[in-house]
């Protein structure tokens, strides 16, 4: 009984592919609540973190809500969201997802913005281009690598933690690892961690292709 | 200009050196989490208890930690040294500690001991039971008398449900069986896969709900989901003190489903003295389901500790 | 406050015993892993073509999910701290060895250039030269697996009772005492941030060298606090990512 005999157990049980339980549809909604999070974590972190890095203001308090925003344990945040919120959606398992992804977003960007080299930055202010034209012409698109940097570490450990979801009842791939822990069936507790790390996985090489189609080319040689 | 260190480093023994450790160390955890699966069979290798003390497991809700402190404070006080281990996990984690040693001592339900063991049996009378848990049960494991109480799961609706469908207390699973396309149903994840679950309420009553939502052992998660309306119906435990307050409806179980769930104690042979054994079974004389009740009640509604409750119990009964 | 601080009797700790138990939960991972991660990064930074392949390992173990972890573990280690400990120096280390080697390499050439003409080693240039210069890099990547240690805790409550803090969440559910479970959660993350501000404090007395006004601090900090996992990740093909770690670095 080692972990390659649990997974041939997993992935060979035919009830494992079709089906509420099945790992299509379980797919579905790990995906969901990870793009959802992802979506709101960065409709907050990405306009802030533009602004304070365009004008160089708040970095002071963004570094202590970012320290905040990750002391705050995942879990714990879970459970008391479900317990305070008193119902089973989603919404008790975005709070803490969003409150995850929410400080590498913020931060990244911030500092992806500050760090552009002031030199072109002027020369754009020089000739006379809006601050805002300056701040998407010229900084967003030499800082896009390592704004994509902070998606992406963000959506990774978004991913991994939409598992705990699983313990208020939610789906996704979660439900294997306590269904099994709770039954004891260790091959479903194998084949859900394998399933999460190989989209984790995936994860990173989506936001490498990402980073291929939309970075400039001469921004990614100067790097 | 610093070649000539650097060939130091990588001479021929430096490389060698450095391979090992880096393959060692990252490799360490992965080996570990591969390798030494095989040939493993009891999955549950905790360390054994020390000699001379009485462990007391208890299962991961609040009547089986409550009825483990009773067990554990009553050896106590018969001068046996008691260690806990509560608040564990769900059967098919604790029966593993009772097998390989680390529990001594396991508050368990017959019914539901003997549906882990033989998902088939179905037995009629609480004698039956006993003898069919005791012919599968571990040779190192023993059971002791079974007590008056009794705590069931039980196929509960909530107040909405029964007013839809006319449902009442005298009405069975059956009944409800007709709309079982339209109900989302609520239990542990275990009760998916169990004969006293999902399996046997198909077999037995032919109820397939339309989708199920894996909740906690009818703790907490279950309660809110069946007063929220997001299970009509749920595995929900006959001593829960919510079933009342909420105005749910427990449906019948003419069948016997969910059997004989007498509280008993399940421990391993060698590890409790003949006192121990006597203590136990005084206590089980004197446990009914109503006294199960009133302590439930003193811990879920008035938040008492339950190790305070099962010391206040005992002393009452004469056994503390 | 004695629904907050009254814990179970079925946790068998006070209030103060189960911080305790959570920090030693917590930070003894992260010491082993800086343990294991200096030797790794040392062979890793003199032989660049190692780190890559090191880089994939521990991102795929980063990949898994605390909790599978736990409970796969649970067959090996049995219901005990260690199976709750084993992960979280797995994931101290994946912060650690980039950190470190990052941190080593943004190290001026002249520097290097200077301690090898004055005749230090390799293994002495990397312990007494390069290691120094790259405490705020190793620091920002200790804080943040600190961090994520004192909350991933949290989690072996799953897996009966091995969660120390975290306990309090499920007894809270089960006993019906939500107190409780704002008592787990906030202690939980004052813990990180206090252990974030020592290991702050550490930095300083390490780094005489660097200016200590609030200008610097606020940059460090700043700086810091970005994740230094993003360099966990691999780049496939490219180095087109400017390595952030060299951000804190600086």
């Amino acid at each position: 009984m080692n972990i390659l005999h649990f997974l041939n157990t997993f992935f060979s049980d035919g009830a494992n592919w079709h089906g509420q339980n099945g790992i299509p549809h379980r797919l579905l909604e790990h995906l969901q609540y990870s793009a959802i999070a992802l979506a709101i974590a960065a409709a907050i972190g990405l306009p802030i973190g533009l602004f304070s890095g365009h004008t160089g203001r708040g970095g002071y308090a963004l570094s202590a809500f970012a320290t905040g925003a990750r002391a705050l344990p995942s879990f714990g945040l879970l459970v008391l969201m479900t317990v305070w919120l008193g119902e089973l959606g989603t919404t008790p398992a975005m709070i803490p997802l969003v409150a995850l992804a929410v400080a590498p977003i913020l931060v990244t960007t911030h500092e992806a913005i500050r760090s552009v080299d002031p030199a072109p930055v002027d020369a754009a202010r020089g000739m006379g281009m809006t601050s805002l034209s300056v701040l998407f012409q010229v900084e967003v698109p030499v800082a896009l690598p390592l704004i994509l940097g902070g998606l992406r570490s963000a959506a990774i450990q978004v991913v991994s933690t939409a598992t705990i979801a699983a313990y208020i009842s939610l789906g996704g791939f979660g439900r294997y690892i306590i269904d099994g822990l709770a039954s004891h069936t260790y091959a479903d507790v194998v084949g859900g961690a394998v399933l999460v790390a190989g989209l984790a996985l995936a994860t990173i090489g989506l936001f490498w292709a990402i980073g291929r189609l939309v970075v400039s080319p001469g921004v990614r040689r100067g790097c | 200009m610093n070649s000539q260190r650097k060939n130091t480093w990588s001479s021929p023994r430096n490389v060698r050196l450095a391979a090992v450790v880096v393959a060692a160390v990252t490799a360490a955890p992965l080996l570990a989490s591969c390798s030494s699966s095989s040939g493993s069979k009891d999955p549950l290798a905790a360390p054994k208890a020390k000699a001379g003390t009485v462990v007391v497991g208890s299962n991961n809700f609040p009547e089986s930690i409550l009825i483990g402190d009773i067990y554990g404070e009553a050896l106590k006080a018969k001068g046996i040294k008691v260690s806990y281990k509560p608040n564990i996990g769900t059967r098919e984690t604790t029966y593993g500690m009772l097998k390989n040693g680390s529990v001594t001592v396991l508050p368990e339900y017959n019914g539901a001991l003997l549906a882990y063991l033989d998902p088939k049996a179905a037995p009629t009378t609480a004698d039956a039971t006993a003898s069919a848990i005791t012919a599968k049960l571990d040779p190192k494991l023993t059971l002791l008398n079974p007590a008056p109480a009794e705590d069931k799961d039980s196929v509960t609706v909530n107040a909405s449900t029964a007013a839809k469908y006319h449902l009442t207390a005298d009405s069975t699973i059956a009944d409800l069986a007709k709309y079982g396309g339209q109900i989302t149903f609520g239990g542990s994840p275990e009760f998916q896969k169990r004969q006293q679950g999902l399996v046997g309420l198909k077999s037995e009553y032919g109820l397939t709900p339309k989708s199920y939502k894996a909740l906690d052992v009818g703790g907490p998660l279950t309660e809110a989901a069946l007063k929220n309306d997001n299970v009509q119906a749920a595995d929900i435990f006959s001593t829960d003190v919510t079933i009342a307050q909420a105005k749910m409806v427990t449906l019948k179980d003419p069948k016997n489903l969910f059997g004989f769930e007498n509280v008993v104690p399940l421990v391993s042979k060698t590890g409790l003295p003949q006192n121990g054994v006597d203590a136990l079974n005084a206590v089980s004389a004197k446990l009914t389901t109503q006294a199960l009740l009133d302590m439930n009640a003193q811990v879920q509604n008035d938040k008492k500790d339950p190790l305070a409750v099962a010391k206040a119990w005992l002393s009452s009964a004469g056994l503390g | 406050m004695s629904a907050y601080f009254d814990i179970p009797s079925d946790l068998q700790h006070s209030y103060l015993g189960l911080i305790a138990l959570h920090l030693q939960e917590a930070l003894l991972p992260v010491l082993f892993g800086l343990l294991i991660a200096l030797p790794i990064a040392l062979v890793c930074a003199r032989f660049g073509w190692l780190y890559p392949p090191v880089l994939w390992v521990t991102t795929v173990l980063y990949a898994i999910p605390s909790l599978a972890f736990f409970v796969v573990l649970l067959d090996y280690t049995g219901d005990s701290t260690t199976t709750v400990e084993i992960p979280l120096t797995v994931y101290s280390l994946v912060l650690l060895v980039p950190a470190i080697v990052e941190g080593t390499r943004a190290v001026s050439p002249d520097t290097v250039a200077a301690a090898t003409a004055m005749g230090f080693g390799s293994l002495r240039r990397f312990v007494q030269v390069e290691l120094p210069i790259a405490v705020p890099a190793i620091m920002a990547g200790l804080r943040l697996a600190a961090v994520s240690s004192i909350s991933l805790v949290s989690v072996g409550a799953i897996i009966g009772n091995e969660g120390a803090l975290g306990n309090l969440l499920h007894d809270g559910q089960i006993y019906h005492r939500n107190p409780l479970i704002v008592t787990s959660v906030v202690t939980t993350a004052l813990l990180a941030i206090v252990v974030d501000g020592l290991l702050v404090g550490l930095q300083v007395l390490l780094t005489p060298w660097q200016p200590h006004g609030r200008r610097a601090a606020r940059r460090a900090r700043t700086a810091a606090a970005v994740e230094p996992a993003t360099e966990a990740e691999l780049r496939p093909g490219q180095e087109a990512d400017a390595p952030v770690l060299e951000d804190a670095a600086r």
